[in-house]
C-alpha cells in the first residue's frame, strides 16, 4: 500500500467509526476532481457525502479557523491545505487559536483537529517546496506528526484523528506513491505492508530503521530514506549506522535518541528543513544536554541551506541533503577518535 | 411582540453589573492593586446585554480583546470575572487567561479570542459544528468595526455565508481602532453595508438602545437558525473611556465624547422603564443597590480565592496533564 492509500483507508476507517470525524479542505470532494492536492481523499465523498468531505473556498485561515470552531463544537475536523506552505495563510489560526484555547481557558476546552499539510521540495520551488515542520514544533500546544512509511501513515493519523490536541501532521510529498496525473516526478513512493487488521501507533515513539554501532542517524520523512541509503554505503566501508525515525517531533521520543547514542557515541541528524532554528538544531540541543558525557564527537546536522527552495532541478539537489552529504558527515564524525 | 418589562428590566441590569464592574475595576487597575491590562467596554453595554438577551442558554457567543461586557451578559459571574482577572483558580479561566480572554464555555461564552478578527472563523466553525451535527444552537460573534478589515474577517464571513451557518456577526463599531478614526480605514458610511459583498444581509442599528439592538439580534437569530443563514448587524456605539488603561484619548474632541455620553444607554433605558411606568426610581435605586452588593460580593470573593502555585503555568497545555520539558 502506498502512503497515499493508508492515509485514506486511515481517514476511511476513522469516519466509519467515528460521524464526529469529517474533512474540509480544497478541491478535496468536487466530483472529478483531484481527490486533496496529492489523492489523498480521492473517492471518499462517494461513500460520505459532500457534508462530511467539504470543500471549501480558497481560504486558508477560513479552513484552520473553522476546523478550530468545528472541534470546540464537538466534531473532529481533518483540515487540508494543498501546500505546507500554505500554513503560513493560517499561521494566526493554528498558532494563536488552535494551540491556546486550551491553554487560555484554563483547560475548559478542547480543540482535538488534524490540520494536514504536504511537504518537501519537489521542483516546485520557493513556495510549494517548503518544510514547514520546524515552525510549528516551536508553538507549545501543538502535536507534529511526520510519517515516513505507509504503515506509520495510517497508524500515526489514526491516533492523531483520535487525539484531543491540534495535530499537524506532515505528509512528505515524494512519498506519497499518488498515482495518474498527481504521480510526482523523482518520487521514491515507499510501498509498505499494511495489515488488514484495526492498528494505531502511539505518539512519541521513534523506531530504529537500521540497527548499528557506531553513528546514530536521526532523520524524518523522506530523510529517513537517504539516511538508510548512507548507511548502506557506509556500511560496504566497514561503518555500522544506527538509523532512528522519530515519527513524531511533538512528542519527541527524547529516550530512544538517547539510549541510541549511549552505544554509539556520535550523532548526525539529518532534516530537509533550514537550518538555523530547525528541528535538527533542537535536536542537537536536547541530546547535548542529556548525553554530553556520552558524546566521542561533535553532534552534526546535515539540512537544508539557510535559503528559499530553488528551482532548477541541479540547485534543487544541491539544496536537499542527500546520501552523500549524510555519507560525508559521518566519515568526519568518526574521524573523532 | 414588544419587549416585555421583564426583559427591560433584566436588561437594565444586565447593563448596570457590567458598568459597575468595569468602573470598579479600571478603579483598581488605576490604584495598582491589580494586574494585566484593561479594555474597557463602558459605552457599549447596550450592545453585549440586547444581543445575549435574543440568544437561548445553549447558543454561543465569541468575543474579542474588549470582552467583559460580553461574558457578562452570557452570564460569567462576577466573581468569576472577577477572580480572573485578579489571576485566581477560581476565575472563569483559572488565571490563565486575564481580562483579555473571559468567558466561559460552561455558560457558553467561549473564552476571548484577543486577535482582531480571530475569532470570525473560529464562530463560523462552531456554526458549522452545530449545523453539522443539527443541534439548533446559534453563535453570535462579537467583533469591533476594526476587525471587518482583516483578512481573517473576509474568510469567515464567506464561509459562514456560503454555508448558510448559524451566526450572526455582531459589529460594535465604536468608532475608533484604538485611535484611528474609522472613516480613515473604511470607504464605507455604514459598515452593514461590507454585507453585500457576502451575500448576506446587512443592518445598522443604533448600538446605545438596547432595546433595538435586541430587536434587531432576535431577528438575526431566528434567521439564523432557521438555516438561512447568517446576518451582519452593525451597532453604532461608542466607547466612553480609551482603548485601553494608558490611553489619553488625545486623538478625540471631548465635545465628540459629550455628545455620545448624553446617548448613554444606561440612563435611556432607565428613563424609559420609568416614563412607561415599568418602574419608579426606587426600582431602580433597588437594583443599584443589588448591583452594589454583588459587585462587592465579587470582591470579597477574589479576595479570598487562592492564587495558582507558580508552576501551574506547565498545565493545560494539553490534553494530556503530561508536564511541557
Amino acid at each position: 500500500m502506498t502512503i497515499a492509500e493508508a492515509l485514506r483507508e486511515a481517514i476511511r476507517e476513522e469516519m466509519r467509526r467515528d460521524e464526529r470525524v469529517f474533512c474540509l479542505g480544497e478541491d478535496i470532494g468536487i466530483p472529478g476532481g483531484f481527490g486533496g492536492a496529492f489523492t489523498v481523499t480521492l473517492g471518499l465523498s462517494e461513500e460520505f457525502g459532500h457534508e462530511r468531505i467539504l470543500d471549501t473556498p480558497i481560504s486558508e485561515a477560513g479552513i484552520a479557523g473553522t476546523a478550530v470552531g468545528a472541534a470546540l463544537s464537538g466534531l473532529r475536523p481533518i483540515a487540508d491545505v494543498q501546500y505546507g506552505d500554505f500554513l503560513f495563510c493560517a499561521m494566526d489560526q493554528l498558532v494563536n487559536q488552535a494551540a491556546k484555547l486550551r491553554y487560555m481557558s484554563g483547560g475548559k476546552v478542547s480543540v482535538p483537529l488534524v490540520m494536514r499539510a504536504p511537504c518537501g521540495a519537489t521542483t516546485r520551488a520557493a513556495q510549494h517546496g517548503q518544510s514547514p515542520e520546524s515552525f510549528f514544533i516551536h508553538v507549545p500546544g501543538l502535536k507534529v506528526v511526520c510519517p515516513a512509511t505507509a504503515y506509520d501513515a495510517k497508524g500515526l493519523l489514526k491516533t492523531a484523528i483520535r487525539d484531543d490536541n491540534p495535530v499537524l501532521f506532515f505528509e512528505h510529498k515524494l512519498l506519497y506513491g499518488s498515482k495518474g496525473m498527481r504521480a510526482e516526478k523523482g518520487a521514491l513512493s515507499p510501498v509498505g505492508e499494511v495489515p488488514v487488521e484495526e492498528y494505531t501507533i502511539p505518539f512519541g515513539q521513534a523506531v530504529i530503521r537500521r540497527e548499528g554501532t557506531e553513528v546514530t542517524i536521526v532523520a524524518k520523512l523522506l530523510m529517513v530514506y537517504k539516511a538508510l541509503a548512507a548507511a548502506e554505503t557506509l556500511a560496504a566501508e566497514g561503518i555500522s549506522c544506527e538509523v532512528i525515525d522519530p515519527r513524531t517531533l511533538v512528542p519527541f521520543d527524547t529516550e530512544r535518541v538517547v539510549e541510541s547514542v549511549r552505544k554509539t557515541e556520535r550523532l548526525v541528524i539529518v532534516d530537509e528543513c533550514p537550518r538555523t532554528g530547525g528541528w535538527a538544531g533542537e535536536v542537537a540541543a536536547e541530546i547535548q544536554e542529556q548525553a554530553f558525557g556520552h558524546l566521542d564527537a561533535p553532534i552534526r546536522r546535515v539540512t537544508a541551506p539557510d535559503t528559499p527552495v530553488p528551482f532548477a532541478p541541479a540547485m534543487e539537489r544541491y539544496y536537499v541533503p542527500d546520501e552523500d552529504d549524510i555519507a560525508r558527515t559521518v566519515r568526519e564524525v568518526l574521524e573523532w577518535r | 411582540m414588544p419587549p416585555s418589562k421583564d426583559l427591560r428590566l433584566r436588561m437594565y441590569r444586565q447593563m448596570l453589573r457590567i458598568r459597575r464592574f468595569e468602573e470598579k475595576v479600571n478603579q483598581l487597575f488605576l490604584e495598582g492593586r491589580m494586574p494585566g491590562t484593561l479594555h474597557l467596554y463602558i459605552g457599549q453595554e447596550a450592545c453585549a446585554v440586547g444581543a445575549c438577551e435574543a440568544l437561548r442558554p445553549g447558543d454561543w457567543t465569541t468575543s474579542t480583546h474588549r470582552p467583559h461586557g460580553h461574558a457578562i451578559a452570557k452570564g460569567v459571574s462576577l466573581d468569576a470575572m472577577m477572580a480572573e482577572l485578579f489571576g485566581k483558580t477560581t476565575g472563569c479561566a483559572g488565571g490563565y487567561g486575564g481580562s483579555m480572554h473571559t468567558g466561559d464555555p460552561e455558560v457558553g461564552a467561549l473564552t476571548a479570542i484577543a486577535i482582531v478578527g480571530g475569532s470570525v472563523p473560529v464562530a463560523a466553525g462552531m456554526a458549522l459544528g452545530f449545523k453539522m451535527r443539527k443541534t439548533n444552537q446559534v453563535v453570535c460573534c462579537f467583533l469591533g468595526d476594526g476587525a471587518i478589515n482583516e483578512g481573517a474577517f473576509h474568510e469567515g464571513a464567506n464561509m459562514a455565508a456560503i454555508w448558510d451557518l448559524p451566526v450572526v456577526f455582531v459589529c460594535e463599531n465604536n468608532k475608533y481602532g484604538a485611535s484611528t478614526p474609522i472613516e480613515q480605514v473604511v470607504r464605507l458610511t455604514k459598515l452593514s453595508d461590507r454585507a453585500q459583498g457576502y451575500g448576506i444581509p446587512g443592518v445598522t442599528v443604533d448600538g446605545m438602545d438596547a432595546l433595538a439592538v435586541h430587536e434587531t439580534v432576535s431577528r438575526a437569530v431566528e434567521r439564523a437558525r432557521s438555516g438561512a443563514g447568517p446576518t451582519f448587524v452593525e451597532c453604532e456605539t461608542y466607547r466612553f473611556g480609551g482603548h485601553s488603561r494608558t490611553d489619553t484619548r488625545s486623538y478625540r474632541s471631548r465635545e465628540e465624547e459629550e455628545a455620545w455620553k448624553r446617548r448613554d444607554p444606561i440612563p435611556r433605558l432607565a428613563e424609559q422603564l420609568c416614563d412607561m411606568g415599568y418602574a419608579t426610581g426606587e426600582d431602580l435605586q433597588a437594583i443599584a443597590e443589588g448591583v452594589a452588593e454583588e459587585l462587592e460580593g465579587a470582591l470579597r470573593f477574589a479576595a479570598a480565592s487562592p492564587g495558582p502555585a507558580p508552576e501551574d503555568c506547565l498545565r493545560h497545555v494539553f490534553a494530556e496533564e503530561q508536564p511541557p520539558r
